[in-house]
């Protein structure tokens, strides 16, 4: 449009001032996509598959076992489509910093529970004919250059002692960004054939699918009910509550994030008022003479509101488009520490939207004051 | 013809009658205007003399509408704008006044030929038609050939003169100029000078120019001073420059 | 070969560039703060015009704070997680476990074990026989108080006579608990987290009912977040075999006799064990947390560093472009390059003091606040606090001068050199 070489002008005035505050509105919206990736890892959880899985554990503390015999009357209840089990196995592979989540699972009804973890069929056909065999997630099989035929040794802590070995016959891929390739998966039968006598026959949890998550309460009920009194009572829940549960157990980190992220959006608002502020002020004849020529006082807001609009818009688009590179790069060297880190689209977008408020309030203060100056004061001689 | 008493009639272009204005100034009310009358008509180039403070600029920013007196009317080519509202009034300012001021004039960061386009941007004129008419304004003032540069690779008499094609370039009822030779040396005054004199014999444009320099007022076809609120007529300028200048 | 030397030769311009900035820096923060004695350009002036430009120096001030007040904040979160840990235990205690076992959990250690430790040299000795307790360790989900949903709180089963071998525990309310009956002893940050934690309160847990009979001082150590029993007591709920325990510690008897105590149990056929001393394991249980937390919160402040010190630029640009004609009046006086540079140097470093000093003053209320977190390494809930210390509040107060002296030395630099005739000219 036909105003934009006036507003473009404007704001090459001082290349260096446009720079920084370019840049302040960069470091801004990174610092913002960075907090919300954070934020998002530890909420991951609760947005998993979640609302047609039910996860059951020991009501009376979660790192005790259940009886593998509570499966089939568990099947029984109404509501339950199909249902599989998982142990912690909890071994180390070399060194204790190399952590990685290990299950030992049911290769039966493990896909059909965990459908977003893709495993091709030729190699889970020969995972589940070797029992020594193993499937891992392509992350953890990246972060140790592992490759399908590979024999992995893992000294066991939990269950004995001693290295066991595995043959990794095959590699997941989880269906959506935001899903865990970092887990180890290994046979239940070779698992019961190597533990102690007292420990075969338990389950560490089980995790089951609902025919529709509208049951998700009523069939929850129903399974605690079922073992209410017995030796080992079940708390069963949903899985994003399974998973908000723990996100809960990290005092206030979401209070944390948000107090952080305002501080920065606050500094950056005062900066940039700042500086339109003093920018204004330095063009107050020159807008003078807009008005005196014919431009009316909503004009000379526009043009400051587009100034600080076009700054903000650069600023938050580059620390935006910054943070989208730099995230894969933090995520792996934060290695494990923390579940999968991904920038989701609606970030991105929350993003530009504050950008664009902070622009708006920034040059709102300046732009009003170009407003209601009056012509002859401006120009007045001293 | 130019009246200061009121008895003007109704054929001229402006027509400003009784016009009071106060400013408080630290407290004190000051009456800068009071119950001042003028008639100019068509074609006139008249200048207005008067000591520092006298109200001079205060007088030509009422006429163009930049100021609202605190009483009495004007009236430019039929309109009364003295009651226009701040819109209304901008848009009127954009029709029919073109400015030229001592400084501050051109926008450092345009060209010459962006800064006299700026007025056309306000209308609705496309692209090309704009060019035109900036071309031609830039010509009429003899600086074509500097169309792309910026005030500051022009010398001060060069960014007046940019100055005076952008206040002519949408072809406004008259032309308002506040000392618009103030800061500048005598040759490039004279410049100046003579290219608003072209402006009235060739262009038949009215000019109204406030200034202290006798050398420069000497070139209006009339000479006002301001005297405690009022115009009176001025002295017949041959007059005016054997006196030194004092008025 | 010739990539090995384009590396070789990048890190070493890098390695000389990094060295210069931090003379640069250095440099400048001495030379800033001793502009008043350095240089003959008066102080007085540097108020007068931080006074005249006060809103822009008021904004400087607030994003230096800001950011001094995030990076303490978070150091801080990292320390009290650490002390926590490493302030757990005293030096004169010795963790025996099975070999092999990288937490205490996931170790066994049978009782015919714990008679031939006893009997090893090197430990103290009380009253009733060697000073060991053998221990027991499992979690328990307990509702946190803040949220109401469930915490994993560690509960240790504790011989009756632990409080001999941890002298540096303290029952500050109640009483012990009795041997053999389903009471429980408390932390005091765990009766503040958990619900349900107070004396005299009976509660369900591990499937059993317990009764809470005293709340222990630990020190501010991570047993401040336990819950304590008899560990016969606990096996027998947990429904353990009731001859193994995960470890035994034991008070040495002097802070010397560790080597003695650990030579001759791993030496020992009869055993599988390794001897930790009880701080370094706690030290250990750490470090993934304070990894996280520091890396994640040293990030923050970097990434927040940079934009305060665009802000300060930012500031102190515009005060070099609003003053230009005062700059060139003092150097058409007389006032030489050094000197207004010296000027500008101090007005930032000063601008940054400030903002260093409110930004510390702002975040020492959150000293000693408790929060909570899941130690991934120990897989229960930690509570622990923000620990702001004095070396804390100078980290913070250096930080804000660097940032002072990366947003003031190239304005003033641009400033000193500009020639004065422009400057002058420039109304």
């Amino acid at each position: 449009m036909k105003f934009a070489r006036i507003i473009l002008a404007n704001l090459m005035r001082k290349k260096v001032r446009l720079l920084l505050t370019i840049g302040s509105f960069a470091v801004a919206l990174f610092l913002f996509a960075f907090l919300s990736v954070v934020n998002d890892a530890f909420q991951r959880g609760a947005d998993v598959a979640g609302a047609d899985r039910l996860v059951i554990i020991n009501r009376t503390s979660i790192i005790n076992p259940i009886p593998l015999s509570y499966r089939d009357k568990i099947l029984r209840i109404p509501g339950v489509k199909i249902i599989t089990h998982n142990n912690w196995f909890g071994a180390i592979y070399k060194d204790e910093k190399n952590f990685f989540p290990q299950f030992v699972i049911d290769p039966e009804n493990q896909r059909q529970v965990f459908p977003e973890l893709i495993v091709p069929d030729d190699q889970w056909n020969t995972f589940v004919k070797d029992r020594q065999g193993a499937i891992v997630g392509a992350r953890t099989a990246e972060r140790f250059g592992w490759k399908i035929g590979d024999r992995v040794p893992l000294m066991v802590t939990i269950w004995g002692t001693g290295n066991w070995e595995f043959n990794i016959d095959g590699i997941y891929h989880g269906k959506r960004p935001q899903d865990d390739e970092t887990q180890f998966w290994l046979q239940w039968d070779y698992f019961q054939e190597h533990v102690p006598a007292g420990i075969k026959g338990q389950v560490g949890w089980y995790v089951l699918r609902l025919d529709s998550p509208d049951d998700a309460v009523r069939v929850s009920k129903a399974i605690d009910a079922e073992f209410a009194n017995s030796p080992n009572e079940t708390k069963t829940e949903t899985e994003s509550a399974f998973a908000a549960g723990w996100v809960k157990q990290f005092g206030n980190i979401k209070f944390l994030i948000i107090t952080i992220g305002t501080v920065v959006f606050l500094t950056l608002l005062l900066v940039t008022g700042n500086t339109m502020a003093i920018s204004v002020r330095e063009r107050t004849p020159e807008l003078a003479i807009f008005k005196a020529i014919g431009y009316s006082d909503r004009a000379v807001l526009f043009f400051v509101l587009a100034e600080s609009l076009v700054i903000a818009l650069i600023g938050g688009v580059l620390g935006l488009l910054f943070s989208v590179g730099a995230v894969p790069v933090l995520a792996k060297g934060l290695n494990g520490l923390l579940p999968t880190l991904v920038l989701s689209p609606s970030t991105l977008v929350l993003g530009v939207i504050l950008a664009i408020v902070v622009g708006l309030i920034s040059g709102m203060l300046p732009g009003l004051t170009a407003m209601h100056m009056r012509v002859v004061n401006a120009l007045r001689r001293v | 013809m130019v009246k200061v008493d009121g008895n003007g009639g109704q054929s001229g272009l402006i027509h400003a009658r009784d016009l009071d204005k106060t400013y408080r100034r630290g407290g004190e009310e000051i009456d800068v205007l009071q119950g001042l009358n003028l008639d100019v008509e068509a074609g006139e180039f008249v200048a207005f003399m008067g000591p520092s403070g006298s109200g001079k600029s205060t007088l030509l920013n009422l006429l163009g509408g930049l100021d609202v007196p605190t009483r009495g009317s004007i009236t430019v080519a039929g309109d009364e704008i003295t009651h226009m509202s701040g819109g209304k009034l901008t848009e009127w300012r954009a029709r029919h006044v073109g400015f030229i001021f001592q400084m501050y004039n051109l926008i450092p960061v345009l060209t010459a030929f962006q800064n006299v386009e700026l007025p056309l941007l306000l209308t609705k004129l496309s692209k090309a038609e704009r060019r035109s008419h900036v071309e031609t304004a830039l010509g009429v003032v003899g600086l074509s050939d500097r169309m792309h540069h910026f005030p500051r690779q022009l010398s001060g008499g060069q960014e007046q003169r940019v100055t005076i094609a952008r206040a002519i370039v949408s072809d406004p009822t008259f032309l308002l100029c506040d000392e618009p030779t103030g800061d500048l040396d005598r040759k490039s005054a004279d410049d100046v000078m003579a290219i608003i004199e072209e402006l009235v014999a060739k262009y038949h444009k009215t000019v109204l120019m406030v200034t202290h320099d006798p050398v420069v007022a000497a070139r209006a076809s009339s000479i006002l001073h301001l005297e405690k609120g009022v115009l009176v007529e001025g002295k017949h300028t041959s007059q005016v420059t054997l006196a030194g200048g004092a008025a | 070969m010739l990539p090995k030397l384009f590396f070789g030769f990048l890190i070493t311009v890098v390695a000389i560039f990094a060295l210069l900035l931090i003379l640069v820096v250095v440099g400048g923060i001495v030379a800033g703060l001793l502009a008043p004695f350095l240089g003959n350009v008066p102080v007085s002036y540097n108020f007068r015009s931080i006074r005249a430009r006060w809103t822009s120096t008021i904004v400087a001030i607030l994003g230096i704070a800001g950011t001094v007040g995030v990076f303490v904040a978070m150091l801080s979160l990292a320390r009290g997680f650490k002390a926590t840990l490493v302030a757990s235990g005293s030096p004169d205690n010795a963790l025996v476990m099975r070999a092999g076992s990288p937490t205490e959990m996931m170790g066994g250690v049978t009782l015919d074990s714990i008679k031939v430790i006893q009997d090893a040299p090197g430990i103290a000795r009380g009253p009733n026989g060697p000073l060991v307790t053998q221990e027991v360790v499992g979690v328990v989900p307990i509702p946190l108080i803040s949220t109401g949903t469930d915490a994993i709180v560690q509960i240790r089963g504790v011989s009756p006579n632990v409080l001999e071998i941890r002298k540096f525990v303290k029952i500050e309310q109640g009483r012990m608990f009795n041997a053999g009956v389903s009471e429980i002893l408390v932390g005091k940050n765990a009766s503040k987290t958990y619900s349900g934690l107070t004396v005299g309160n009976k509660i369900d847990m591990a499937g059993g009912h317990w009764e809470v009979v005293g709340v222990f001082d630990a020190g501010g150590s991570s047993f401040d977040s336990e819950i304590w029993c008899d560990s016969h007591v606990l096996n027998d709920i947990l429904k353990r075999p009731s001859n193994i325990f995960q470890s035994v510690t034991v008070h040495l008897a002097s802070t010397d006799s560790f080597k003695t105590l650990k030579d001759s149990l791993t030496s020992d056929p009869r055993l599988n064990v390794d001897v930790i001393r009880e701080v370094d394991y706690y030290a250990k249980q750490s470090t993934t947390m304070t990894t996280l937390i520091t890396w994640l919160g040293g990030f923050v402040a970097a990434i927040m560093a940079i934009g305060a010190v665009f802000g300060a630029l930012n500031t102190m640009y515009s005060a070099v472009s609003e003053r230009g004609r005062e700059i060139a009046t003092m150097r058409a006086v007389g006032f030489s390059t050094w000197n207004v540079i010296l000027s500008f140097l101090f007005e930032a470093l000063l601008i940054s003091i400030v903002g260093g000093v409110i930004g510390c003053l702002a975040v020492l209320p959150l000293n000693g606040l408790t929060t909570n977190t899941l130690n991934f390494q120990t897989f229960s809930n930690l509570a622990f606090a923000f620990k702001i210390t004095f070396d804390l509040l100078l980290m913070g107060v250096a930080f804000a001068l660097v940032m002072g002296v990366l947003g003031g030395l190239l304005p003033a630099i641009r400033a000193a050199i500009r020639p004065v005739a422009v400057a002058l000219r420039e109304l």
